[in-house]
């Protein structure tokens, strides 16, 4: 501790800590704009500027250290006049466009200028003007707003990796720009959006759609990705028109990915907002109580045995009870949650999860990726492995794709057998993970899909253990499991499995390939080869037109994760809710109440009838649902297979980033994003486009 | 009048032999070995006692610099770099040691190195001088055939090397962290301080920048003992000193003088006095573009020295002497050197970035007069919000030329103003 006096008071503070820091520990805001708390300090807006005894000239309180007995004055008028000066000097070339600017209302140039800012400007000469600059399809330029704080330059240096931007010029002359022009080529660009203190970075997509006081503002969570970002959702009336960030440094930190943020207008595309029935092989519209007969009527008679249920990447936790106790009601033990057809055990809880969580990324000291792409299978979590990483003493492997992950790691092989290598403690990196005192290995979708799956989960729970990386006596579990859907931990967590003798995935669709599945109820699951699902009667209960839309028989229109209360846990098994922030649109319905309805007229009437009732049924299920937004380490005991295992290359499921799922396969935005990102960064010209 | 026995710079205007040979002749490389065997302590303390004050500007003692770098090497090794970006306006003094007494500044930065516990300097040459840079790149090729650098220097065992680096011409490399900045590869933008480089400069390691003149002196100084070097000048500005006299003179040099010589003396003595005589002088700017001017009448009195110069609200600088006569535009003079740190300003923090287009904008008005009374007063104003509120020294650079034209001549810009509105007023 330090013991300075700011203010005239005498504090007790953090060694370690800027000054700018101290003073906001004790209540003291300090007005900014090139400081931001996770990026390096530029020093450079000059707007905070503190008196210090003993030092010649003002100093900027965002890069000085405190130290013992430091005297610091942060209320004097000559204060005052240093920020009235700095305003002034950041608004002589800054456009008087509030009124056009998207950043109106939550600028903060604007807020500080209402603090800090002369009534009248001084400045007689012309404003200066820059051309604006083209970054990509998300991110709307105006480049003479801009200050010149660098927070941008240093987010994508420094947090995304991707050193695309940077200043030109000199002076005055200063602009901010990709150098050669290019779309931003990283995952989490619209940070960006946030991070910009004025109107010179805004939103594209969302451009002159909304003032930010109209908008209606939900706390909710994000399920493009199974990391489970945590989102506000800001909507006016029926519709969302923009998704932000919300702080949670247990998981993403203040970041979301492009995809999280950018997706939203999706939502209002290829919506389902009416049941549909198939009539002479097309699908005409109908009424609830006419879908829900001719369920009734299809399931007439079929044996349990002859249903089945597969849920999506997007269920969520309540539609899955549901179904599932239904399922129970209708005797089907063919149900499945993964319809990827990953080999995951549902059995052991710690075989599923990302146990050092996410948070354990900082602490840990050496990492092995098994069959993932981060970047595009969960570009937050991807940006937090980097931020360690730019720290010493990090060691990094791969097994699986070798693909550019913004830092530098040791290419150990494509397959299995590069896994079974380090098992054997060969190799540098085998040394490393011994040296490790808390290593950590991520095992992503890509090495467990396939039918050796267990066996490759089995050895990779082998090499966890011979290696030190889960050392359960010294409390520590580096054993994680990194997954892409938002729902899967929440479908392992209800156990929305096989039952004994029952079929999983492949079982499922294999037999209704071969007909002696009659009735498949698909839950939001869109991801699987509708083709082998034969001549099943197919029920589709989901929120788009998308695969399994097509491919059904009944359609029961369902809400996407916007419009329903429920419960998603991610991928460390941190179960988060999802809040209502705007209505379903036309005839669709929250998808638990649209099963718990079905349910009814199948004659097999559930027992709950509310959302408070279904959540205790879902902590009776599993006692982890009681644990909102907190994780729970999980016991370790043994799982996977010891088969041999074929070194076939690891391929991430993901290929293309930005379409993933039914809501960003619906997304305009995400379809020009794929376009120029998949389809050679460059702008065209011209004839060319 | 400083004797010639007592010049540093015997070969200042590149009449003798230039190379390695002629340099020993006039005592350049005359025992080295033994003046490291005074060990790193021994010559700080002879650098400090010396009174010797860095030759960039700012007047830092030398040897007080050189003590800040830790005791110890530690894991990161130590760099000495020598700052040969000689970019203000009016000042050429370490062009001449490059160009006629190289070695001089080579042996410097071997006994600096020394005392610093560095192996390496770096010499960062201003991307204009691209002669004075092969100048140095042969005294540090002659020295290293010699014996007298490289993996034993001077016989002694230790390791030491000298690079010269060229830069691409940007002012503001001459900043310290700027340089350090620009050496490393980026682009050349002052860091913030703290930290200082003597703890964290060049690649994150301990640093010392001195320019050239200081390195180049200090072999002398510890030939001749630091009594002698304390013996010339004034108390607390002692030495010999590089002055450039540019300008309204009939003899415009570059000359070594004690510190302290009076402006009137140095003028009149060694450029041939003002162009018509002194009566004829309008106002001379002592130390560079960047310190603020000086009136006719304090020119008579004031003497050459840092201190001296402080108190006449003005400064040494790089001791540049600019010398106008009264055919100069002063206000012309001084919107030009506005339009020179526009340009120079690196654009990184807010009020040098702003506020030097801005004054340049009202400066170039102020040429013609096209302004008003109260203008001047919002331009002195600006001058002040800059000062002091900038990382880097460039915003003060920028706003005292200014301030000492309003302080001096703060008459003759109302007139012009006066004058342009009473013309403008007859043509309509």
């Amino acid at each position: 501790m330090v013991k300075m006096t700011i203010d005239d008071n005498e504090h007790e503070v953090e060694a370690g800590l800027t000054v700018l820091q101290a003073c906001e520990q004790i209540g003291i805001e300090i007005p900014r704009f090139c400081y931001h708390e996770r990026l390096t300090i530029a020093g450079n807006c000059r707007m905070c500027l503190v008196e210090m005894e003993r030092a010649p000239k003002p100093v900027a309180s965002c890069g000085m250290p405190v130290a013992e007995g430091m005297v610091i004055r942060t209320n004097t008028p000559a204060v005052k006049k240093m920020r009235r000066s700095v305003m002034e000097f950041l608004l002589i070339n800054h456009p008087l466009d509030c009124p056009i600017c998207d950043q109106g209302g939550e600028c903060d140039l604007q807020d500080q200028a209402m603090g800090f800012g002369a009534n009248t400007g001084r400045y007689q000469e012309n404003k200066r003007a820059v051309t604006d600059k083209y970054m990509g399809p998300l991110i709307k330029t105006v480049m003479t707003r801009c200050i010149h704080c660098t927070r941008c330059v240093r987010f994508a240096t420094e947090i995304a990796g991707v050193p695309d931007l940077g200043a030109t010029g000199r002076g005055e002359n200063t602009e901010i720009g990709t150098y050669v022009e290019k779309a931003i080529a990283s995952e989490l660009s619209g940070n960006m959006i946030d991070l910009c203190p004025v109107g010179a970075l805004t939103s594209g997509p969302y451009a002159f759609t909304a003032r930010s006081w109209e908008l209606r503002k939900t706390e909710s969570v994000d399920v493009s990705d199974a990391v489970g970002c945590n989102i506000r959702i800001d909507a006016r009336g029926p519709e969302v028109m923009r998704i932000l960030p919300r702080l949670n440094d247990d998981v993403n930190e203040e970041w979301i990915s492009d995809k999280t943020r950018f997706a939203c207008d999706g939502l209002k595309r290829q919506r389902l907002d009416k049941p549909y029935i198939r009539k002479d092989g097309k699908l005409q519209e109908a009424t609830w109580p006419e879908a829900f007969a001719a369920v009734a009527e299809a399931l007439k008679g079929v044996d349990g045995s002859a249903i089945a249920a597969l849920a999506g990447d997007t269920a969520d936790c309540e539609a899955m009870t549901a179904l599932k106790d239904m399922m129970a009601g209708l005797g089907s033990k063919n149900l499945d949650c993964r319809q990827d057809g990953a080999k995951l055990d549902a059995g052991v809880r710690a075989s599923y999860l990302f146990n050092s969580t996410i948070a354990g990324i900082d602490r840990a000291d050496a990492l092995l990726l098994v069959g993932t792409n981060p970047r595009i299978e969960a570009p937050v979590l991807n940006a937090r492995i980097r931020k360690r990483s730019v720290r010493r003493g990090f060691p990094i492997a791969v097994i699986g794709p070798e693909a550019d992950l913004t830092y530098g790691y040791e290419f150990l092989g494509a397959g299995a057998a590069a896994l079974s290598a380090l098992s054997s403690g060969r190799g540098d990196f085998a040394k490393a993970l011994k040296d490790a005192e808390r290593p950590m290995m991520i095992v992503g979708q890509g090495a467990l899909t396939g039918a050796d799956g267990a066996d490759v989960l089995g050895l990779a729970r082998r090499v966890a253990e011979s290696r030190g990386i889960v050392d359960v006596k010294a409390g520590w579990n580096g054993f994680n499991v990194l997954h892409t859907a938002a729902a899967r931990v929440g479908g392992l967590d209800l156990g929305f499995v096989p039952g004994d003798g029952g079929l999983d995935r492949d079982g499922i669709l294999d037999a209704a390939g071969s007909g002696k599945l009659k009735v498949v109820y698909l839950l939001a699951a869109d991801e699987i080869d509708m083709a082998r699902l034969g001549k099943a009667f197919v029920i589709y209960q989901g929120h788009h037109g998308d695969a399994g839309a097509n491919r059904a028989d009944v359609i029961l229109p369902g809400a996407a994760y916007t419009e329903k209360n429920a419960t998603y846990v991610n991928t460390e098994g941190r179960p988060q809710m999802a809040r209502l922030a705007v209505q379903t649109p036309g005839d669709a319905r929250e998808d638990w109440t649209i099963i718990r309805a079905l349910s009814d007229t199948l004659g097999q009437t559930l027992p709950y009838d509310s959302l408070r009732q279904i959540r205790a049924r879902m902590i009776e299920i599993n006692g982890n649902f009681l644990n909102i937004d907190l994780t729970k380490s999980a016991k370790w005991s043994e799982f996977g297979g010891d088969g041999d295992v074929a070194d076939r290359p690891f391929v991430s499921p993901v290929s293309n980033f930005y379409m993933t799922d039914p809501i960003s396969r619906a997304s305009a935005t995400m379809a020009e994003c794929t376009e120029v990102f998949t389809g050679g960064n460059d702008r065209k010209t011209g004839t060319d486009g | 009048m400083l004797d010639d026995k007592d010049r540093i710079f015997t070969n200042l205007y590149g009449l003798e032999d230039v190379g390695l040979s002629g340099a020993k002749a006039r005592g350049d490389w005359d025992g080295t070995k033994k003046i490291l065997t005074l060990g790193r302590e021994g010559i700080v303390e002879q650098v400090k006692a010396s009174g010797l004050r860095g030759r960039g500007g700012a007047g830092f003692s030398t040897g007080m610099k050189w003590s800040f770098m830790p005791k110890e090497v530690g894991d990161r090794p130590h760099f000495l770099v020598i700052n040969a970006d000689e970019g203000e306006p009016g000042t050429c003094k370490d062009r001449e040691i490059m160009r006629h007494d190289p070695h001089k500044l080579v042996e410097g930065a071997l006994i600096a190195a020394f005392a610093m516990g560095a192996h390496a300097a770096y010499c960062y040459v201003r991307g204009e001088f691209v002669r004075e840079a092969d100048a140095l790149e042969r005294a540090a090729a002659e020295a290293r055939d010699a014996g007298l650098i490289g993996d034993d220097a001077c016989g002694t065992g230790y390791k030491f090397e000298f690079y010269v680096h060229r830069g691409a011409g940007a002012y503001i490399c001459g900043e310290e962290s700027a340089l350090i900045e620009s050496l490393e590869g980026k682009k050349g933008q002052p860091r913030m301080k703290p930290p200082f480089p003597a703890n964290v400069g060049l690649y994150g390691c301990p640093t010392t920048v001195n320019n050239v003149e200081s390195i180049a002196v200090v072999p002398t100084i510890l030939r001749r003992g630091a009594d002698w070097f304390n013996g010339l000048g004034k108390p607390n500005n002692t030495g010999t000193k590089l002055f450039n006299i540019s300008g309204h003179v009939n003899n415009p040099c570059t000359v070594e003088e004690e510190m302290g010589i009076p402006l009137r003396e140095l003028i009149d003595r060694h450029a041939g006095g003002v162009i018509g005589g002194w009566d004829n002088l309008k106002a001379i700017i002592p130390g560079g573009a960047s310190v603020p001017v000086l009136t006719k009448e304090l020119c008579e009195t004031v003497t050459m020295d840092f201190d001296s110069l402080k108190e006449a609200r003005s400064g040494l600088g790089t001791a540049a002497v600019m010398v106008m006569d009264s055919s100069a535009d002063i206000i012309r003079v001084i919107a030009r050197l506005s339009a020179f740190y526009k340009h120079e300003s690196c654009g990184q923090c807010t009020p040098c970035r702003e506020g030097t287009g801005w004054m340049a904008r009202m400066m170039s008005r102020m040429v013609e007069g096209n302004s008003t009374i109260e203008e001047i007063d919002l331009l002195e104003e600006v001058t002040r919000q800059i000062e002091g509120h900038t990382i880097c020294a460039l915003g003060d650079a920028a706003a005292w030329p200014i301030q000492g034209l309003i302080r001096h001549f703060r008459g003759e810009m109302e007139q012009r103003i006066i004058d342009f509105h009473a013309a403008k007023t007859e043509a309509a």
